[in-house]
């Protein structure tokens, strides 16, 4: 895929050489860190899934009901709506901020006077963090504020309505700020994968007589194959992870309208106490990215190999 | 018609980039507007007023000074202590051939992979047993732990590539492995360290998840989970929260500033790996 992994030059014959002994310091340097991160990560992912068989409230120790959790989840409506909403989401947060910084990168790969300027203005929202972006969104929703205030501009004063306050437009009013942010992301991930093609490859198709849609459709995207699998688990996992922004916009409401799974997990675990109902949640948005995880560890298994 | 491409397609991106940046400098506007201004005309409306008093609002009545210490205090040992506990894993793991290397990198990366959820409700609860709940140890630890997997695939990957010959070299001069992770390997990773430095920053700055997960007091809130405190505390006063959001935003964006190469190129890193 990049340079640095067509060209391995390293001597595996001589490195060989030092297998026999390992020094102490050695497996301190991998036992330290792995304790670390079983302490923190591992211990407590096995404890989810424990804890998504038993009724809990924190307070008193954990009954094990077996499956009662995930039995329960299969006739609540709010589940329900927040599995729908997570996958709303993953379509439209994920698709289109795949889209739109794609189109971006393409549009912005050529280097040319106020490209820099271009790709740092999209880049921005980048570094804040999703509170920031959320409260700047906020502003813009705001009755009279901007969203409202063009729309009067405009002439289309009758579509004005609270944005976050309704249940129609909550989910999509969090999901625009959401892409606002994370389609400059998309952009530098497939700029820099545009930057590895050989333009040799280009300027071959070229000569053939193939215009740039075909070049775009036979030399671009199959050269990115590598980009597109990485962009792709990202934005999946990015997908099922969301909780700040709509935490920081409705907190799921107005009547779970923009309830997601991850921000029902934590009303329900750590608003309503019901830990061992939140876990079996937990394990559902587990479930649904173990696919992706996978498909994520199989390439760079290969990779390492 | 090659000027007028080049006419539509500056016109498209200055468009654009004025749709990305006009929120972002609309608040930086609206941070220095009166209340009163405000109350008359609406937060949609074009500045009438200039005041700075909003900043003092939000740093000393907001606690935002409070809340940058916290975000400092968590942040940068957390950066540090995860990128060094991930360099030596990473250092180990890709110049000595230690039995089933493969599989620990793997699992480690596959940790970060997780989705936080499954961890929140045991992580919670393993730091009230521990007594670290509500205090910003509990927060250093979940976010050392939780970054590592993925910074030592990283490093791995850099330190891999890294020739062999300096580290024979080193060895025939009789240093040992401390030796040649601290004078060999480590200069030559300062590039992969900076770029992970400088986004993991970011990410641990901008963390909301994990603080109002661990901590309960507002007085240990770092900035982000702060911000949201802000708005309850200053309901209608848009100004001031306002301010309070810039100030949120400062550190990272000054980051990313000084950084700016290393940042965009530590994002690539992950991606093409």
């Amino acid at each position: 895929m990049t340079a640095t992994i067509s060209t391995t030059p390293v001597t595996p014959t001589r490195r060989r050489r030092r297998s026999a002994r390992l020094s102490p310091l050695l497996v301190a340097f991998v036992l330290v860190p792995f304790a670390v991160e079983s302490v923190w990560v591992f211990w407590p992912a096995l404890q989810g899934f424990w804890f998504s068989l038993t009724r809990w409230d924190g307070m008193s120790p954990p009954t094990f009901v077996g499956v009662d959790n995930y039995v329960e989840m299969a006739g609540d409506a709010t589940f329900r709506g927040a599995l729908l909403n997570t996958v709303i989401w993953l379509v439209l947060f994920g698709g289109l901020s795949v889209l739109g910084g794609f189109g971006m990168a393409l549009v912005l790969q050529r280097e040319r006077r106020g490209v820099g300027f271009y790709r740092a203005a999209l880049f921005t929202p980048v570094v804040f963090s999703l509170v920031v972006t959320a409260l700047v969104w906020r502003v813009f929703y705001q009755p009279d504020g901007i969203a409202d205030t063009l729309l009067r501009a405009v002439g289309l004063e009758q579509l004005i309505r609270p944005w976050l306050a309704d249940p129609q437009t909550a989910l999509y009013a969090v999901i625009l700020p959401a892409l606002w942010r994370q389609i400059g992301y998309v952009m530098v991930l497939f700029l820099a994968g545009l930057k590895a093609i050989d333009p040799a490859l280009h300027e071959a198709a070229r000569m053939d007589g193939a215009n740039s849609w075909q070049r775009l459709r036979h030399v671009t995207i199959p050269q990115l194959r590598g980009v597109n699998a990485v962009v792709l688990s990202v934005i999946v996992i990015d997908s099922l992870r969301s909780f700040d922004i709509v935490w920081s916009l409705t907190k799921g409401g107005p009547y779970h309208s923009s309830e997601l799974l991850s921000t029902y997990m934590y009303s329900t675990a750590f608003q309503s106490l019901r830990l061992g109902y939140a876990s079996a949640i937990a394990v559902v948005i587990f479930v649904l990215a173990l696919a992706v995880i996978l498909g994520y560890l199989v390439r760079a298994f290969r990779e390492e190999a | 018609m090659n000027k007028l491409r080049t006419g539509a397609f500056h016109t498209g991106m200055i468009l654009l980039s004025l749709l990305w940046l006009g929120p972002v400098i609309w608040v930086v506007v609206m941070s220095t507007r009166s209340f009163d201004d405000i109350a008359a005309h609406g937060v949609g409306s074009l500045p009438r007023s200039f005041t700075l008093d909003t900043y003092r609002q939000a740093w000393t009545d907001g606690g935002e000074l409070r809340a940058l210490i916290n975000s400092m205090l968590v942040t940068v040992p957390s950066v540090a202590l995860s990128l060094g506990l991930a360099a030596v894993a990473a250092f180990a793991l890709s110049r000595f051939r230690i039995p089933g290397r493969r599989t620990i990198l793997l699992l480690m990366l596959a940790g970060n992979l997780l989705p936080p959820q499954i961890l929140l409700i045991p992580v919670a609860k393993f730091s009230e047993l521990t007594g670290l709940y509500d205090t910003l140890w509990a927060l250093i630890a979940v976010q050392v732990g939780f970054g590592l997997g993925f910074y030592t695939f990283v490093l791995h990957g850099f330190m891999r590539d890294l020739p062999g010959e300096i580290q024979e070299a080193a060895t025939i001069d009789g240093a040992g492995v401390g030796q040649i992770f601290t004078r060999v390997m480590l200069p030559l990773t300062r590039p992969a360290l900076a770029a992970l430095g400088a986004l993991s920053f970011t990410w641990i700055f901008n963390d909301l998840l994990w603080a109002i997960t661990v901590l309960r007091t507002d007085d240990n809130m770092p900035v982000t989970p702060a911000l949201l405190g802000l708005q309850g505390q200053f309901v209608s006063s848009w100004n001031v929260i306002a301010a309070g959001t810039v100030i949120a935003a400062v550190p990272t964006v000054a980051v990313f500033l000084r950084f700016q190469r290393h940042f965009v190129s530590g994002l690539a890193l992950g991606a093409v790996k």
